[in-house]
């Protein structure tokens, strides 16, 4: 055991695992955020009830039908997402060109909702969700011990982020998308069925928020309030980085894990509202978040 | 089978709202498999929404529009896009997210007969030079004209809407412009273009009609132009 800055190491390195941790749920959640305010002009308050959502479809899975985390995994994500568009089509469709108070009105309501019903069925006390076979334990990595769940999270958190990135900047799919942010009416001008689009990048922004809640199930306990909690720090997450801005999902979600993790060891008094301090800041000097492209 | 005698688009007593605001109040004109026809008129007279109007992306329009002997006016947007109609709009429309080769790529392509990007490029060269500037907006004024003309080249449509494509730009990228829609004419595209620099027009129309108030008032061929010169200046206040 060395100590760094005065600090443990093992306590520096286990808060900076901690961090990355949260800072995968934030990358996640700020990442499905960013892709439907981008497309539908959407704020999607009840994203952290579509996160719970996943989670609970985890563990209904597992106690009525037997199936376990992987086909969880694929499985809630899809039927999540499936319900989120039938909400873009029943509801939000009709949003679109009223003020962004509407939506944001809807969708906390529809959380309201979903929260009170999961709680009606399920209770508010936490349920817990076994970690997989295949990761349980962990790796001693000398300096500290990284349980495989953990990198799992990290690495399968990562894998998504980037490819959900590079799919939207770097393939045709992704240009189209890009285009009927900027312009919609032109974009279907060309021959582009431009509002099935929007009702699939919804349904995709929801699988997102309920792959996540699979991913937290085993971490945290799966309970009704786990979104309400996480979604406020992922909406300061989002404004830091720039409102609809992919890449500004992705870096500012890890890296206020990380920052988050580091004032843990270093000054834990402020820990719980670091992100919100720095929010303050960013939006004192860069109004548009890090990542915004209009200042 | 397909009348060959009828016009290719054929728009009858066209009327279209911006909401409250009837815009167009009964237009009727066509335009004939190969032509080149303008719309001359001035500020306001209603040639952007006609050709929007056409597209299916005002908000409410009533008449008829038929292309290729199929009715439109029912239809959505991407839909007549499919029935073979582009729009290159007045203010281009380049996006300022995708790179200039993505712009190019961007309208899918609806039908066989387009031009390759080979043709493409060899009516805009600079276009080519441009293609790995990651921001299609960092292009001059001309190029993102040529840009927002030569996507819709690829696409296969056989009749193109040119919404004041000279606008705003020198005079040798006009020139530029006037040579490119003469030699898609020879290579069989029919083209509405909406002009208000009728001088222009005359170096590739074959065809024109004058709107004012939403209205068709005029029209006449190429051939008849110098004797309508001083109807025209009176008609567009030059």
């Amino acid at each position: 055991m060395f100590e760094i800055f005065g600090i443990p190491s093992g306590a520096l390195f286990g808060q900076l695992l901690i961090g990355l941790i949260n800072g995968s749920f934030y990358a996640l959640l700020s990442l499905g955020l960013a892709v439907i305010f981008g497309m539908l002009n959407i704020i999607n308050f009840s994203h952290g009830a579509q996160y719970m959502m996943g989670a609970f479809a985890a563990y209904l899975m597992l106690k009525y039908s037997g199936l376990g985390y992987w086909p969880a995994l694929i499985v809630a994500p899809l039927v999540v997402g499936l319900t989120g568009v039938l909400v873009e089509r029943l509801f939000l469709q009709w949003l679109y060109k009223l003020d962004h108070l509407y939506g944001l009105l809807l969708t906390f309501g529809l959380a309201l909702i979903i929260e009170g019903v999961a709680r009606n069925q399920l209770g508010s006390a936490g349920l817990p969700y076994v970690v997989p076979d295949a990761l349980r334990g962990g790796q001693n990595l000398g300096f500290m011990f990284l349980p495989n769940y953990r990198a799992w999270v990290i690495v399968a958190s990562l894998a998504v982020c980037i490819s959900t990135w590079f799919v939207i900047e770097r393939t045709r799919l992704g240009a189209y998308l890009r285009a009927a942010t900027e312009n919609p009416t032109l974009v279907r001008a060309f021959g582009i069925n431009v509002p099935v689009m929007i009702t699939l990048t919804y349904g995709f922004g929801v699988a997102l928020a309920a792959f996540a809640g699979v991913m937290a199930a085993p971490i945290y306990n799966v309970s009704p309030q786990m979104g309400s909690e996480l979604i406020i720090v992922v909406f300061a997450v989002v404004v830091i980085g720039g409102m609809g801005s992919i890449l500004g999902a992705i870096v500012t979600g890890f890296g206020l894990g990380i920052i988050e993790g580091l004032t843990k060891v270093f000054f834990p008094e402020a820990s719980a509202t670091v992100i919100f301090v720095i929010m303050a800041i960013v939006l004192l000097v860069r109004p548009a978040g890090l990542f915004g492209r209009r200042a | 089978m397909l009348d060959v005698t009828a016009p290719l688009l054929a728009v009858k007593e066209l009327q279209a709202w911006y909401g409250e605001s009837h815009i167009l109040h009964g237009v009727n004109f066509d335009v004939r498999e190969g032509e080149v026809v303008t719309l001359l008129g001035r500020n306001g007279a209603g040639k952007t929404t006609t050709m929007k109007s056409i597209m299916g992306i005002v908000g409410q329009r009533t008449g008829s529009v038929r292309f290729e002997g199929n009715e439109l006016i029912g239809k959505q947007s991407n839909q007549i896009a499919r029935a073979g109609i582009a729009l290159c709009p007045e203010e281009r429309g380049i996006f300022a997210s995708l790179s200039v080769e993505e712009n190019l790529l961007l309208p899918p392509v609806i039908r066989p007969g387009g031009l390759s990007l080979d043709k493409i490029f060899e009516l805009f060269p600079n276009l080519q030079e441009r293609l790995g500037s990651s921001q299609g907006t960092k292009l001059s004024g001309g190029e993102q004209q040529m840009l927002a003309i030569g996507r819709i080249l690829r696409t296969g449509a056989r009749l193109l809407l040119l919404d004041e494509p000279t606008e705003g730009l020198a005079p040798v990228i006009i020139q530029q412009i006037g040579k490119t829609i003469r030699s898609l004419k020879s290579q069989g595209f029919t083209i509405l273009l909406v002009e208000q620099n009728f001088r222009f027009a005359s170096t590739v129309a074959d065809r024109y009609y004058v709107m004012e108030h939403g209205r068709i008032i005029d029209q006449f061929s190429n051939s008849e132009l110098d004797a309508n010169v001083e109807k025209l200046h009176e008609y567009l206040g030059v």
